[in-house]
């Protein structure tokens, strides 16, 4: 079983039925698999053999959609880029793991090409005037290939080890590294998903994340996987509390999946109680801890729904679940649990000395299974330092938890300076390169702070050779020109000179204790 | 109601935003053209704040439409957009 036999299986079964929504258009599965084997026969024109890489910088549309299945029904793996990310990292990214076609919408291919060019980096370009019911994908590969034949052929045969996208998280030492992950991966993945929440062809799910955001596999082709429909929520509209909780009720939602942020915004400003949810039944969130106290202000608004706490890193996509109780447990000034592993998958908590911490103790949490991800793309040394030293491939999460005697893992922090806003990982670290590299930032430490309404708080602690401070709007310029807006600093601290420990490092504990 | 002028709008906006969201800032720098969404100046609950703000002084309502990069990333639309409604809400009046 591979990623793209899912739609191939739904079209044989549910042709005629709704695969993905747009806001004004929509297109069957029978239309889908159709436009995504148009691409694979382009593709594969375009000399696209198995392994090769395809990058995809389109907007949430039935032309990105189709355009995943288009890549991986070619053998090929694609890799996502965020539209809105700056066009210098996007071309890191491209040319990092070389791919071989790119398929971007008009508007962005200009300063994309430019960056590549500075790389070096020239791969086959479809361009798409523009997205939307699956016209813009259509007409671009027509207009490279002349008319084709849009006959529905069935997929190459490809191994289930073999590379089927290829995600870019943020990266420590300030570059974003690629985390390859196999259609094994996904399909286990899917499956488990299948089993737990039991979507069927009368669902209707949405897709919320962005392609680059493991929650979207989720979305995709559990979706596809169980022949229901898929209503696709345009960038523009994601944090748009109003609108989405407008888009769940119209549209019939029955299964919601995204970061607690998104449901926290719309528990606060999305005017909920108006409108009717009664097809909502599951609300899936992950990718960093929902606050109680909001959960509880949502579930009063949606009281017909279950809420599962999904945990999991990029590495592994989910490993852990929590079916929150309803009703919820009052008073619980405790954090959600992570929940107990995954059915399919294995785990062990390692102490700082390297043995098994036995349950109410704590250590990091490592995960071996069918979810575990190949490796990074081009860079074996972090690949071999992400498994531990031991036998069945267990990939250390980098979270300390401590599991109860039940199994119920909970979570305490992290081994490195890794920090999850609104579900997005960021590195402090790539965030301090960035900084370093502007020519009148001396130093420059970033903290974070938990703060209830915000979630995490990231705050930039800088300071300038010629000292004193300088425009805030200046520097998040620059950030922008470098750095995805949700690795932005929220806050930007001006020091004469960073604090300094004993021996002379920056003292961090007492930058975050002056916050 | 009077009807609005524009540099009146712009400068209690750009008061609201000085104070909320960039506090010890240059005033300076702040000009008309800065985008504000863009540059993570607003971020999605800084946005909802900025419409609280704009319906409760001003008296207006945003459509969904309106809340967005399209109307709210500058001083100058976001002073445009509180104009064109109030005068159209004047007008009808």
């Amino acid at each position: 079983m591979n990623l793209h036999d899912y739609l191939a299986r739904s079209a044989e079964a549910r042709g005629p039925a709704i695969a993905v929504e747009e806001a004004d258009a929509k297109i069957t599965y029978r239309g889908l698999a159709d436009l995504a084997a148009l691409l694979r026969r382009h593709l594969i024109w375009l000399g696209v053999k198995p392994g090769d890489r395809v990058g995809i910088c389109l907007q949430k549309s039935i032309d990105a959609i189709a355009a995943i299945f288009g890549v991986l029904e070619a053998g090929a793996a694609y890799v996502p880029l965020d539209p809105a990310a700056p066009s210098r990292r996007n071309a890191f990214i491209l040319n990092d793991c070389s791919v071989k076609v790119l398929l971007v919408e008009r508007a962005f291919e200009a300063p994309l090409q430019a960056e590549l060019a500075l790389l070096g980096c020239a791969p086959e370009c479809v361009v798409l005037d523009e997205v939307g019911g699956g016209s813009g994908l259509q007409g671009a590969i027509r207009a490279n290939q002349g008319a084709a034949d849009v006959r529905w052929t069935p997929g190459l045969r490809v191994a289930a080890s073999s590379l089927a996208y290829i995600l870019y998280t943020s990266g420590s030492t300030g570059l974003p590294k690629g985390v390859m992950l196999s259609h094994q991966n996904g399909v286990s993945f899917v499956e488990w998903c299948l089993r737990t929440f039991h979507a069927t062809a009368s669902d209707r799910l949405s897709s919320h994340a962005p392609f680059i955001f493991d929650l979207s596999i989720h979305d995709v082709f559990v979706s596809i996987a169980s022949g229901a429909s898929l209503v696709l929520i345009p960038e523009a509209l994601a944090k748009d509390a109003p609108q989405l909780a407008h888009i769940i009720a119209e549209r019939r939602i029955s299964i919601w999946y995204s970061v607690p942020y998104i449901l926290n915004l719309m528990a606060q400003f999305g005017k909920l109680a108006s409108k009717d949810y009664s097809a909502l039944r599951a609300v899936l969130f992950a990718g960093e801890a929902f606050p109680t106290a909001q959960l509880q202000a949502l579930h009063a608004e949606w009281p017909g729904a279950r809420y599962y706490n999904l945990y999991g890193p990029t590495e592994t996509n989910v490993c852990t679940h929590y079916e929150v109780p309803s009703p919820l447990p009052h008073a619980c000034s405790q954090p959600l649990p992570l929940g107990r592993l995954c059915d399919h998958l294995r785990s062990v908590v390692v102490k700082d000395d390297g043995q098994e911490a036995p349950a109410g103790v704590e250590g990091e949490l490592c995960v071996s299974g069918s979810n575990v991800l190949i490796g990074y793309w081009n860079r074996a040394e972090q690949t071999a330092e992400a498994f531990l030293p031991r036998p069945g491939r267990y990939y250390r999460t980098g979270d300390i938890v401590v599991s109860g005697e039940d199994g119920m893992l909970r979570f305490l922090g992290r081994r490195d300076r890794m920090v999850k806003k609104r579900g997005f990982r960021v590195e402090l670290g790539e965030i301090e390169a960035c900084l370093h590299a502007h020519p009148r930032v001396r130093e420059v430490a970033v903290t974070t702070c938990a703060d209830e309404a915000n979630g995490i708080v990231i705050t930039a602690n800088v300071s300038l050779w010629d000292s004193g401070r300088m425009s805030v709007i200046e520097l998040r310029k620059y950030c922008t020109g470098h750095l995805p807006i949700y690795m932005i600093p929220d806050r930007f601290n001006f020091c004469n000179a960073l604090p300094r420990t004993g021996t002379d490092k920056v003292d961090y504990q007492r930058l975050i204790g002056e916050a | 109601m009077a009807a609005l002028l524009v540099n009146d709008v712009r400068s209690a906006v750009k008061a609201f935003v000085l104070a909320e969201f960039l506090s010890g800032e240059d005033p300076n720098e702040l000009t008309d053209e800065v985008e504000l969404m863009t540059l993570g100046i607003l971020d999605s609950v800084g946005v909802l704040k900025l419409v609280a703000f704009l319906e409760e002084r001003f008296s207006v309502t945003l459509a969904p439409h309106e809340v967005g990069k399209g109307h709210l990333n500058t001083l100058r639309s976001i002073a445009g957009l509180v104009v064109a409604k109030r005068s159209s809400a004047h007008e009808s009046a």
